[in-house]
């Protein structure tokens, strides 16, 4: 395997990092208004998240900085190719970050109102445009010569990626479900398993419509390279079962099997694009790939290294904080943090 | 013809940085100033500094959120607008920036949701280690930031390869000259910004005579800080304008107005420059001091604003090589006055505890509040000075900011998120301001706690 190829494994990796974790707290943040009945209710659901939230999201920061320095030109493609979408995704994150912190710290019901919203909507479109972006990662976008994106914003919606949105909005909302009844009791956790139920349908529906319009969609057929399709089948299979886990109340299980189903998912899409980072969809002699964007061997060797040392640990201690908040969180004032 | 995207990007990233700027120094400071308390309150067990960590700490996390999310924008601003620029130098540049988020943000955000919400499931040891590994986290972070920055004030461990810089040396980059002037002076300026927030909340509480216990302690400690931060600051500042006469003596040129290559060179107390014309309209200089400050002795060489113009033509072809000389000399001389003027305050304060008088007496105590505001005009004009004074190169020498933009832009998506950005940017920092005068004027919680250990940790 050359360096180019770990790190666009590595790379992988980050995202898979990124929307296991993020994802439920995307998630937690979409049912908050659908779930949250009263004040104290959305308090609880909102301090189920609170520990990790910021950990999760520094694993975007770090795919982001991977990307930045393993390969410049994807980096620089894609995030002045994707510029409005972007915007919309920081303002999003941005709002939604403060909102956890600064929303319980006054009484005002309009202020905690207010950030409630900022909590909704700074999950809702982060998580669809997430299944956005990497659905045109597949299908393509206009690149043309010297790497330089040539559309616009509506270029990035078609019926395609919108479909990629919706798997990754229900999706997520599934996901953040599933973890809300494991970290609740009483009343809230049969609510959260309600939901859980409710989400699952629509989620596996999506899910199939949109690995069928993979075909339809994407040069998936004849492309040379890795065919996914088996990937793409396990990950079907894992969002089914979680179905069947969630009517036997069997949390933790549903829990793993959706996190598998994000793995899968994309797994498949990254297999999908190798050996190219970018797909143009204008001549495929516009592609990114991991040869023409990648970085020097140093930079790559240096990044290994870091890479190699650092990730295991980080695993460690995030793994040791998740433990330390195994406890479930009940709906009392006085023990609630956020 | 203007080039709108061009401009409109400079904005954009003037403005999220400076923003960005705002939260991260106090966060470098008072990270380490409530480690500091919580460390007294695991060794001595006294429930005061319990009290106090809480109080700062809950200033800290407010301020901490904010720092975050701004932080988000700086990771993928260089992709969004400056695209070129990341191409051309992102072997490089994006290590450092990979390499402080997996050393760092992962460090900070990890440990300080432990923190938070940790009070009743850790043992006290733990709970005080997590503030630390905060502490360590956000100056480490701060560390690896500025190894990128200094890669475009002074690149160093490149090579040029098809029109592209590659890396050649890593431990070039880490050891860079820069580095070691520019990273201790930013981490030793967040330790005074924390000095003068923690004294001027605490001078607030000391005048209405409430909560003595916690906010004596809180001024003697941060009168304490501070005066060595800011005797650090200055030391180190005065180096670190030593090593851009060597490196980038145009900045310097610009920062002192000076049009003439003078031996020895003269010190401007007051210039004011019309640049279009190359004169000066205004200008105060006391002979030999610049030469003084630049080499520590009464005779050196200081290259003038003209000669460096015609040598940079030679070296770089045709050009304007000239930064807005203004804008350096103002920022360059409030930065410095409001550095001495912060030293005197912090100063004073530490002679008037050594004194042992009584604190709540003190006169300067009305004015410490709002003192607060001086590192913030420092660290801004400080930023400015910095990235200013390297213009038109957005790495020294090697890219002009010119050809650094995402070509693929059009003035009309730039303007709309630059209003986007500057408006919520905006609304936060009132939503920001609000909470921290109201939690710090609300002051710890009154001592006999009867709370629940979680109600405890949220209200106090
Ligand atoms: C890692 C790199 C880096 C770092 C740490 C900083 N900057 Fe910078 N700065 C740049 C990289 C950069 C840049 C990409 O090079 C810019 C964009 C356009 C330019 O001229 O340089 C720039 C421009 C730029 C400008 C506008 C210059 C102009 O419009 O001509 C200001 C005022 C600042 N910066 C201020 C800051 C502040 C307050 C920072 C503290 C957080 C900061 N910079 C850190
Ligand atoms: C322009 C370049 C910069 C980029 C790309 C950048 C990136 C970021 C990001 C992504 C975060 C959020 C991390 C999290 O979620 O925990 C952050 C926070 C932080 N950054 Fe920056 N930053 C920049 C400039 C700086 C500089 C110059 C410093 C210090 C000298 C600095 C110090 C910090 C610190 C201490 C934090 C912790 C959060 C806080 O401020 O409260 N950053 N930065
Ligand atoms: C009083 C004496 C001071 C001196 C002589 C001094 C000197 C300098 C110099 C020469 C630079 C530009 C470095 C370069 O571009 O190469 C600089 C930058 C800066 N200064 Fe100061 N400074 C002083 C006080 C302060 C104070 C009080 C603060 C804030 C509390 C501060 C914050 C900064 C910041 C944030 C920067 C930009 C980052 C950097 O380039 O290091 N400075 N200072």
């Amino acid at each position: 395997m050359t360096l180019g190829t770990l790190w666009f494994v590595l790379i992988a990796v980050l995202y898979i990092g990124y929307f296991v974790l993020e994802g439920f707290d995307l998630g937690v943040g979409i049912l908050l208004p659908f779930l949250g009945k009263n004040d104290l209710r959305r308090r609880a659901i909102i301090n189920t998240v609170g520990p990790h939230w910021d950990g999760n999201e520094v694993w975007l920061l770090t795919a982001g900085g991977a990307t930045f320095a393993a390969f410049p030109n994807w980096y620089a493609t894609l995030f002045s190719g994707f510029y409005l979408a972007l915007f919309l995704m920081l303002i999003a994150l941005i709002v939604r970050g403060v909102a956890f912190e600064f929303r319980s710290k006054d009484e005002n019901p309009r202020w905690r109102s207010l950030w409630d919203w900022c909590i909704f909507l700074g999950s809702v479109i982060p998580a669809l445009l997430w299944g956005v972006a990497f659905a045109n990662f597949v299908r393509g976008v206009p690149i043309g010569p010297n790497f330089q994106y040539q559309g616009t914003f509506l270029d990035l919606l078609n019926v395609y990626s919108l479909l990629g949105g919706v798997v990754s909005l229900l999706g997520f909302a599934l996901h953040g479900a599933i973890f809300l009844s494991l970290k609740t009791v009483d009343d809230l956790q049969v609510q959260a398993r309600r939901w859980a139920q409710r989400l699952w349908v629509p989620a596996v529906i999506a899910l199939v419509a949109f690995t069928i319009s993979t075909y339809v969609f994407t040069d998936i057929i004849d492309k040379s390279g890795i065919n996914p399709w088996p990937v793409s089948i396990f990950a079907v299979l894992a969002l089914l079962a979680s179905g069947w886990f969630i009517r036997r109340k069997q949390d933790g299980w549903a829990f793993v099997m959706t996190a598998l189903a994000i793995l899968l998912a994309v797994t498949t899409i990254f297999m999908e694009l190798y050996p190219r980072v970018l797909v143009s969809s204008i001549d495929p002699m516009y592609d990114l790939t991991i040869e023409n964007s990648a970085s020097g061997p140093l930079t790559l060797r240096t990044m290994s290294i870091v890479a190699l040392i650092f990730v295991p640990i980080v695993l460690a201690y995030q793994g040791w904080t998740y433990w330390i908040f195994r406890k479930r969180i009940v709906e009392k004032a006085d023990t609630l943090h956020y | 013809m203007e080039n709108w995207v061009l401009i409109l990007s400079r904005w954009q990233f003037a403005i999220t940085t400076i923003y960005h700027f705002f939260f991260v120094p106090l966060t470098l400071g008072l990270s380490v100033f409530v480690a500091i308390l919580e460390t007294i309150y695991v060794r001595t067990g006294q429930e005061v500094y319990k009290r106090m960590t809480k109080f700062w700490g809950k200033l800290f996390v407010i301020n901490f959120a904010m720092g975050v999310v701004t932080g988000i924008v700086q990771e993928f601003q260089f992709g969004m607008n400056w695209s070129e620029y990341s191409r051309y130098v992102g072997d490089i540049f994006g290590a450092p920036l990979a390499i402080e988020a997996l050393l760092a943000f992962f460090l900070e955000s990890t440990f300080l949701g432990l923190w938070i919400f940790g009070w009743d499931k850790v043992s006290k040891g733990v709970h005080a280690l997590a503030i630390w590994l905060v502490a360590i986290g956000s100056n480490i972070s701060s560390l690896w930031i500025l190894v990128a920055n200094s890669f475009m004030q002074q690149p160093v461990g490149y090579a040029e390869e098809n029109g592209r810089l590659v890396m050649t040396n890593f431990w070039a980059l880490l050891g860079n000259s820069n580095v070691w002037v520019q990273f201790p002076h930013v981490v030793f300026s967040g330790f005074a910004t924390a000095a003068f927030f923690v004294l001027g909340i605490s001078a607030y509480h000391l005048l209405r005579k409430k909560h003595a216990d916690v906010f004596e302690r809180s001024f003697r400690l941060a009168a304490l800080y501070g005066t060595i931060a800011m005797l650090l600051v200055i030391l180190v500042g005065h180096s670190q304008a030593q090593h851009m006469v060597a490196t980038q003596p145009m900045k310097m040129a610009a920062a002192e107005a000076l049009w003439e290559t003078e031996n020895p060179a003269s010190f401007s107390l007051f210039t004011i420059t019309d640049q279009a014309n190359r004169r000066d309209l205004v200008s105060l200089r006391v002979p030999r001091l610049l030469s003084l400050l630049s080499y520590n002795r009464l005779e050196g060489e200081v290259k003038g604003i003209n000669d460096l113009q015609k040598q940079f033509e030679l070296e770089y072809g045709p050009g304007n090589y000239i930064p807005p000389i203004m804008l350096n000399y103002w920022t360059f001389r409030i930065m410095v006055g409001v550095g001495f003027l912060m030293f005197f305050i912090a100063a004073f304060a530490l002679l008037r505890v050594i004194q042992k008088r009584a604190l709540q007496e003190l006169k300067i105590l009305k004015w410490l509040p709002f003192a607060i505001a001086l590192p913030y005009l420092s660290n801004s004009t400080g930023w400015i000075l910095t990235e200013l004074g390297r213009q038109p190169w957005v790495v020294y020498g090697k890219l002009k900011t010119a050809q650094a933009f995402s070509p693929n832009l059009t003035p009309g998506l730039v303007l709309t998120s630059l209003i986007g950005f500057t408006l919520v940017y905006g609304l936060l920092m009132v939503a920001d301001v609000y909470l921290l005068t109201k939690y710090a004027k609300a002051g710890p919680a009154p001592k006999p706690a009867k709370h629940s250990v979680a109600e405890q940790a949220y209200w106090e």
